[in-house]
């Protein structure tokens, strides 16, 4: 079946089988191998994207429900070569270690952040708590986010300041 | 890799269009919602269909919270993180809250939809219980029309449900009483995970006793069980904890939980005394202070 959809703004279509998920459309059609493809059983969270601006757990999601519609996938989260303010939290404070879950966490802030500018530690917590971190490192993560939020947050209230100043120069 | 076996992808645009689609490809066919319980079951195999038939552009039509008078009315489609954030239903049955805050995860509760929760019938299944609880209704539509079914009518046994050929179950009607609240309370091994144990609770009080209360139990049987024999002994107590009590005492015994790998049937049991205990004392504690005037 052909399937037509629109991938971080690009609009695209390709021929698939019924079956094939999200994940896999991604990675294997496309070539968009940020996004990862972990437990298949939609507990780790890893290959969460966008369908609609809502995360979701793209194992678990056909490619042909995605049809129609718009994913976001890690590789939009960068704007005319800046890294987004969660990138370059996880960055900063080391919000990653093997780099595996990071993909899923990075689209889950996003869109944490997106609906709560300033999320406490105990929500950022239950925004990721359908992603695994195998190294552990939830502390970092917690704090990479945390990290982002600030820094939107003062560059938003101050643009031209120096609170915004990592915004432009962390990448 | 896991992928389902091959299978033809249709895509519903109504719900006369998805009855239409199941009436010409019969028993071969099968409705997704948000597919996060038939999809890994098709990976693992332990599903397979010749079509499936995405309902998701049905949400225009079938993800709504309409509030009442007498009853508050949910589209099938609407998803668990909208049930979650409606502060309609939040407000007439705190238990949808309590229950859609340990169902799975955020990320899982953007897709997943009331509709499929109550299809997939599973007996550890979290909304099975909580509209159990609720004496729920579920609206069922084929090519003749409607029909209305009662929650122990719509579950048949481990994942059967009334729903027939041909047939969709397009909306979850819950009755709405004064004087009432409710409650839900969980034992699960991780977050997102399926219970080992859950109760949840109604009451509604009348002049300081307890004028009814429902008791729906998850993962202590092959369906979500309401339990008759609570409601019985608790109507007309005074709320208590001997009342509490003897509803817990009640739901152990009245269950039939199995040994597996969550848990023994004896702590099963236990938690099934516990977590009703817990959850009748929080819906009337809940009760009394929404009729003081004080809110929930």
């Amino acid at each position: 079946m052909q399937v037509s959809m629109t991938v971080n703004g690009q609009a695209v279509s390709e021929e698939i089988e019924g079956r094939m998920l999200l994940v896999h459309f991604l990675r294997d059609q496309l070539g968009l191998t940020g996004t990862h493809w972990g437990c298949d059983t939609s507990n780790c969270g890893t290959c969460v994207v966008w369908l609609d601006g809502e995360p979701v757990k793209s194992c678990t999601v056909l490619a042909a429900m995605a049809g129609g519609h718009e994913v976001r996938t890690v590789e939009g989260l960068e704007q005319d070569g800046e890294l987004d303010p969660v990138q370059q939290g996880f960055m900063a404070c080391h919000g990653l270690q093997c780099g595996f879950c990071t993909p899923g966490m990075l689209m889950t802030a996003r869109a944490l952040l997106d609906r709560n500018p300033s999320p406490t530690q105990e929500e950022i917590r239950e925004a990721i708590s359908g992603q695994i971190c195998r190294c552990t490192g939830y502390a970092t993560i917690v704090r990479s986010v945390q990290w982002a939020a600030a820094v939107q947050e003062a560059a938003l209230a101050d643009p031209g300041g120096s609170a915004a100043e990592p915004l432009r120069s962390a990448v | 890799m896991q992928v389902p076996a091959p299978f033809e992808y249709e895509r519903a645009t109504s719900v006369e269009h998805a009855i239409g689609l199941l009436e010409r490809l019969g028993d071969s066919a099968r409705l997704v919602a948000g597919g996060h319980s038939l999809l890994p079951m098709m990976k693992l195999r332990l599903a397979n269909f010749e079509y499936l038939i995405d309902i998701n552009e049905l949400h225009d039509e079938l993800g709504y919270v309409q509030v009442g008078p007498d009853e508050i009315r949910i589209g099938a489609l609407t998803r668990h993180r909208e049930l979650l954030e409606s502060e309609a239903l939040a407000g007439a049955f705190p238990i949808f809250a309590d229950a859609e805050r340990v169902i799975a995860d955020p990320v899982v509760r953007n897709r997943g939809t009331i509709g499929g929760s109550l299809c997939q019938a599973d007996p550890s299944e979290d909304l099975s219980a909580v509209c159990t609880t609720l004496d729920a209704s579920c609206v069922i539509q084929g090519s003749g029309g409607r029909r209305v079914v009662t929650m122990a009518e719509f579950h048949r046994g481990p994942y059967e449900t009334a729903v027939g050929s041909g047939e969709i179950l397009v909306e979850i009607r819950l009755p709405v009483r004064s004087n009432g609240s409710s409650a839900y309370e969980k034992v699960e091994r991780r977050a997102g995970d399926w219970a080992v144990v859950s109760a949840g609770a109604a009451v509604w009080l009348d002049g300081g006793v307890i004028a009814d209360a429902r008791v729906g139990l998850a993962a202590v049987g092959p369906n979500t069980t309401g339990i008759p024999a609570i409601s019985q002994a608790l109507r007309g107590s005074p709320p208590s904890e001997e009342a509490y009590a003897r509803a817990g005492a009640i739901a152990a015994e009245s269950c039939s939980p199995s040994t597996d790998m969550r848990g023994s049937e004896e702590y099963k049991r236990h938690l099934a005394n516990e977590l009703t205990r817990r959850a009748v004392r929080r819906a009337v504690g809940r009760a009394q202070r929404s009729i003081d005037g004080k809110g929930v």
